[in-house]
């Protein structure tokens, strides 16, 4: 009954997108391919151990059994055999344990990095700041919501997308500082075998050398809340001169920033660019139609804030609200981003109070 | 009626058992804390007050970087004014952070320090730090909060950066709330519970 | 409330001061006697299993398929958390209770348990218990979503309102627990028959002594655990703060401590039903009785000094994640033992495959699947890429489904004539017993190819890649579920009208047990029966 129902549901609406992917990655580190082979050697040991267990078994189950005539036998002891296979099981541990110290042993690489990177996590987001550059961004995650919601076709990265990917040199080592912001968060980008927990009020660290350039995703690893399956990590690894480039232009795209701070838009504009915004910042709580959720996330149609006093409007966006699950934005969305999405909460999404915000009024 | 003793004895035991396993985990907490301390596991160190170390070892240079993290609703500025210094380990530095207080009302923050890669935190001395004490900022203004360390000579050798990091939390509610308690604080070492 | 009455005839000859169950309402509010009280935990736990087991059902539907379909984020994380809660606390470790009740006096030929009014208690908390937890389902901000877990700060500063009620009731069920244990240890410590001594006693007997002093070691941890949290919460301490000096950390290490030896509370008494069986149906004494003792024993032990092997990615340093690696490796030892003891039972016995003997081995073959994917949980390098992914959820639910689960269906269908006087009916019981297998296997083993392929843990929607092996999933568990159906239907009918038993029931079973009536009388071994 429902299960055909679902099975049926299950043949019409999915296209052939997905993997039967059965393994780990090998990973594109040296140390991804050390763990890999470790999980390999432990799996392989199981498998054989299994094969023989479950064999004398299942020979046992088809021999001694008493539909064939099989009479009991009277013996249950036997401490030469126990003490085989106590001995016999403690060897083969030793024999794990050994390659898998050497390769815990590789992973505590304490040796001067190249670029330290701090991680922190938010809910639900991952900031990136380089220690050695000024350079300072969020991550968010950039599926659009109408995929989520089912109302369009999902793209091949679904859900592992991002509107700012962290971007590091390929044959570089570079160190990762992880701590958060609220909550235990957890960084993990599979093809680097590297995980850790983002624990607030604590530094954790962890690094990593990639041997080939290319995007790498990842997810939060750590229950943190409603939104924990929504903030991926991607990880762009770009040759040396090509990261060398990209620092550079990051400099240059802040001072354009900065710079952009002082202009002035027209109204247009400003939505259009603040429907962007909204989506990616706001959208996951308000909601892509502004109605919210009654009792957990106030509505923008028709709230007093959004219809009413623009500093008001401004100052809950820039400052959060205290006690309830209303970031700050201050350091997540530049001016532009913040004039923009209170011009856009303030024109669409039901409302229309007709007036319009600019970079230099927002005070951060 | 023998039987009926020897339970009643095994059953108080028992129940003794359990009340001693719930204070045990209570145990736990400064347990867990003299364990770190011992250990410098968990990036914990308390380390702090002049350090008796004459030496200074020359023969090797130690990156020393520091790390700000504002938590959650936390709006101060916090950064530190060096990234970086490269030490010589038994050398006395200083540093200093930066801290802005950009809202229109009085505040105290209380720094929370912590060390990465742990083995190095019984390494890394506090002289004198900002983290020791609760800071307080009237609206808007700013300061430089000062931080002397020093990285003892014995830090391992194969530890050649040490990240130290510092979470700026808001202690204003909590610190109005307990004001006359304050001058009995003992303002070394970390926010009392 | 109970809608199987357990029929348990007047006893004629033992003792003429004792009387038959008395009527109503009241017998089952007020009962002393063991036989009743493990029938109620058994029936509450089959209850909480098919609460649990729907909310399963709601998970596995939401991720059918990528996508937000049925459920918002914030609810599918409640449905986790309580799936786990319920299950751990409500499901598992109550039918454990339940048949420590029914069978430890029976096995050691005493008349009751050493303190039966406390028992009564012990059993009538949990409902009360439960009825909070399920209740914060509809209390705003809804019930907890942070995980059975519910690491800090997740669930102190950011939980809901809720959190308060479910750290009463896990105070509640963690007293329920420790009562328990203590009369289970006095009954089996102090009322033996003359002549049983502990190393004649029953494995299952064995199993749940060890699982006794576990419960009084970690349950009050757990208490003392969710009493900081609460005084974090309400009175402004920082026990998992690091504003005010804390550790979120502290909480993981607290928590683990009780967490580690928790699973092996749900597991011990397992090995000992699994223990019964096989020599049972294979006609051969259970090989080894001495080191199953041992291995047992050690299994205890040891999981004491192994919690940290759940948080090997929280920044511990070389040195502890080598010891606990290693500890946690050598669990695999004496678990080892137990599953070639098994074995060596069957090895030339002269076995039968009813439905008791289908599970056992079931259990034997799957329990040690489980097995498997925990030593590669172990190896703590190779962790860093497991952990808080679906290979996790596939170890556990293999441990706990086709092991726990699978071992309690089996000392139903095991004992339940003797508790009833009436057969179930074998032809729904092993057809129960197929489709178990099938969806057992269906959903779970999956599991550990999107785990690898890496698909983290308690997330509503996922990445495309990892579609195929979760609609698999979600068909498993679905034909899991209703399978339960024929369970429930098989004991329902044939409680009071099923074939009836016989004292013995099964060709080669042994024990005290066997050697009363079916249905066993409401009061047994009044005088105690000598062993030799």
């Amino acid at each position: 009954m429902s299960k055909a129902l679902f099975l049926a549901l299950s043949l019409i609406a999915s296209p052939a997108w997905a993997d039967w992917q059965l393994n780990m990655n090998e990973g594109v580190t040296a140390l991804s391919r050390e763990i890999f082979d470790l999980h390999m050697l432990i799996f392989w040991i199981c498998v054989a151990i299994g094969v023989v267990v479950f064999g004398v078994m299942f020979y046992s189950i088809f021999k001694h059994r008493k539909s064939k005539g099989a009479v009991a036998e009277h013996w249950h002891e036997n401490t030469t055999v126990e003490v085989i296979w106590t001995v016999v099981p403690f060897v083969i541990l030793i024999g794990m344990a050994v390659p898998a110290t050497a390769t815990l042993i590789d992973m505590y690489d304490t040796s001067e990095a190249d670029v330290d990177i701090q991680i922190t996590g938010y809910q639900w987001k991952w900031r990136y700041q380089y220690l050695d550059e000024d350079i300072d961004f969020f991550s968010n995650l950039s599926t659009p919501r109408e995929e989520i919601v089912n109302a369009s076709a999902k793209n091949a990265n679904y859900l592992l997308e991002v509107d700012n990917p962290l971007v590091i040199p390929a044959n570089k080592k570079v160190r990762f500082l992880i701590t958060a912001n609220d909550v235990i968060h957890s960084w993990w980008v599979p093809h680097f075998a590297v995980k850790k927990d983002a624990i607030p009020g604590f530094i954790n660290e962890s690094w990593v050398n990639v041997e080939e350039p290319g995007v790498y995703r990842g997810q939060c690893t750590e229950l943190c809340g409603k939104d924990h399956g929504f903030m991926p990590v991607v990880v762009e690894v770009k040759s040396e001169a090509d990261y060398a480039k990209w620092v550079a232009d990051q400099k240059a795209m802040k001072l354009a920033m900065a710079g952009e701070a002082s202009k002035e838009f027209s109204m247009d504009d400003l939505i259009a660019k603040g429907e962007g915004v909204y989506n990616t910042a706001c959208a996951g709580c308000h909601q892509l139609n502004g109605q919210g959720i009654p009792g957990a996330f106030p509505a923008i149609s028709g709230s007093t804030i959004a219809t009413g006093a623009i500093d008001a409007h401004i100052d809950i966006i820039v400052n959060g609200k205290a006690g309830t699950a209303m970031q700050a934005f201050k350091e997540q969305l530049s001016a532009v981003d913040i004039a923009a999405v209170v011009t856009y909460q303030r024109n669409a999404l039901g409302n229309s109070v007709g007036d319009m915000v600019q970079p230099s009024a927002i005070q951060k | 009626m023998q039987e009926s003793v020897k339970t009643k004895r095994l059953v108080v035991r028992l129940a003794t058992a359990a009340v001693l396993m719930f204070g045990f985990g209570f145990a736990l907490v400064p347990l867990y804390e003299v364990f770190c301390d011992i250990t410098g596991l968990n990036g914990k160190n308390f380390t702090q007050g002049p350090a008796a170390i004459t030496a200074v070892d020359r023969s090797r240079t130690v990156k020393v970087q520091f790390v700000t993290v504002n938590p959650a609703e936390m709006p101060w500025e916090f950064k530190p004014t060096e990234r970086t210094m490269r030490v010589f380990p038994g050398e006395d530095k200083v540093t200093a952070f930066y801290a802005k207080n950009p809202t229109p009302e009085w505040m105290v923050a209380q720094a929370v320090p912590s060390v990465t890669p742990s083995e190095a935190a019984q390494y890394l001395h506090k002289v004198n730090c900002f983290c020791f004490d609760r800071q307080p900022l009237d609206a808007g203004a700013d300061t430089e909060m000062p931080l002397v360390f020093v990285v003892d000579p014995e830090l391992p050798k194969h530890i050649t950066t040490i990240t130290l990091s510092y979470a700026l939390y808001d202690l204003t509610e909590t610190d109005n709330q307990q004001v006359t308690l304050r001058s009995q604080d003992n303002d070394k070492g970390r926010a009392s519970l | 409330m109970a809608t199987v009455d357990v029929d348990l005839p007047h006893v004629k000859d033992e003792d003429p001061h004792h009387h038959g169950p008395a009527k109503g309402v009241g017998r089952w509010l007020f009962t002393t006697n063991h036989k009743d009280i493990g029938s109620m935990y058994l029936i509450f736990s089959l209850c909480m299993f098919m609460i649990g087991g729907i909310m399963a059902l709601i998970i596995r539907a939401e991720l059918f398929q990528p996508g937000l379909q049925l459920v918002e984020p914030n609810f599918f994380n409640q449905m986790t958390t309580m799936h786990g809660l319920i299950m751990v606390f409500g499901a598992v470790m109550p039918a454990f209770v339940g048949l420590a009740n029914w069978m430890i006096p029976m096995q050691i030929g005493a008349p009751d348990m050493a303190l039966p009014r406390m028992n009564n208690w012990s059993f009538w908390i949990l409902p009360f218990a439960f009825l909070i937890l399920l209740s914060s389902l509809f209390m705003p901000g809804g019930a907890p979503n942070f995980g059975w877990t519910f690491y800090a700060p997740l669930s102190t500063t950011y939980a809901p309102e809720s959190v308060t009620f479910f750290i009463f009731g896990v105070h509640i069920m963690g007293a329920s627990s420790i009562m328990g244990a203590i009369n289970i240890i006095a009954t089996i410590l102090n009322m033996r028959a003359p002549g049983m001594t502990l190393m004649k006693m029953p494995l299952f007997v064995w199993t749940w002594l060890i699982t006794a002093f576990l419960l009084i070691a970690v349950m009050p941890v757990l208490a003392g655990v969710v009493t900081m949290m609460l005084m974090d919460i309400h009175f402004g301490t920082s026990f998992f703060n690091a504003a005010g000096g804390g550790d979120p950390v502290l909480f993981q290490h607290v928590f683990w401590f009780f967490g580690h030896p928790e699973v092996y509370i749900m597991i011990l008494p397992a090995f000992g039903i699994v223990s019964e069986i096989i020599p049972t149906f294979a006609r051969k004494r259970l090989f080894g009785y001495s080191s199953m003792v041992y291995a047992v024993a050690s299994i205890a032990l040891l999981s004491f000094v192994v919690w940290a092997h759940h948080m090997f990615t929280v920044g511990m340093p070389l040195v502890g994640e080598v010891f606990f690696m290693f500890a946690t490796m050598l669990i695999a030892v004496p678990t080892g033992v137990k599953v070639f003891n098994w074995i060596a039972t069957m090895f030339r016995g002269s076995m039968t495959f009813e439905t008791p003997m289908l599970f056992a081995i079931a259990f034997v073959v799957l329990f040690t699947i489980g097995g498997f994917s925990g030593l590669m949980l172990a190896i703590a390098p190779a962790d860093f890429q497991y952990h808080d992914t679906y290979f996790v959820v596939a170890h556990f639910h293999y441990v706990l489904v086709p092991g726990a689960i699978f071992s309690i269906m089996a000392a139903t269908y095991y004992w339940l004539p003797k508790w009833t006087g009436h057969q179930l009916n074998e032809t729904m019981g092993k057809f129960h017993f197929w489709l178990s297998f099938v969806g057992v296997n269906v959903t779970f083993f999956p599991m550990h190819f999107v785990g690898l392929a890496g698909m983290p843990r308690r997330i509503p929607d996922y990445a495309l890649q990892f579609a195929d092996f979760n609609s698999m999933a979600s068909v498993g568990a679905f034909i899991f579920g209703f399978s339960q159906l024929v369970f429930i239907y098989n004991i329902i009918q044939n409680v009071r009208v099923g074939e009836k038993a016989t004292a013995q029931v099964w060709e080669g079973a042994n024990g005290l047990e066997w050697t009363i009536p079916s249905p066993a009388p409401y009061h047994t071994f009044s005088t105690p029966p000598k062993v030799d």
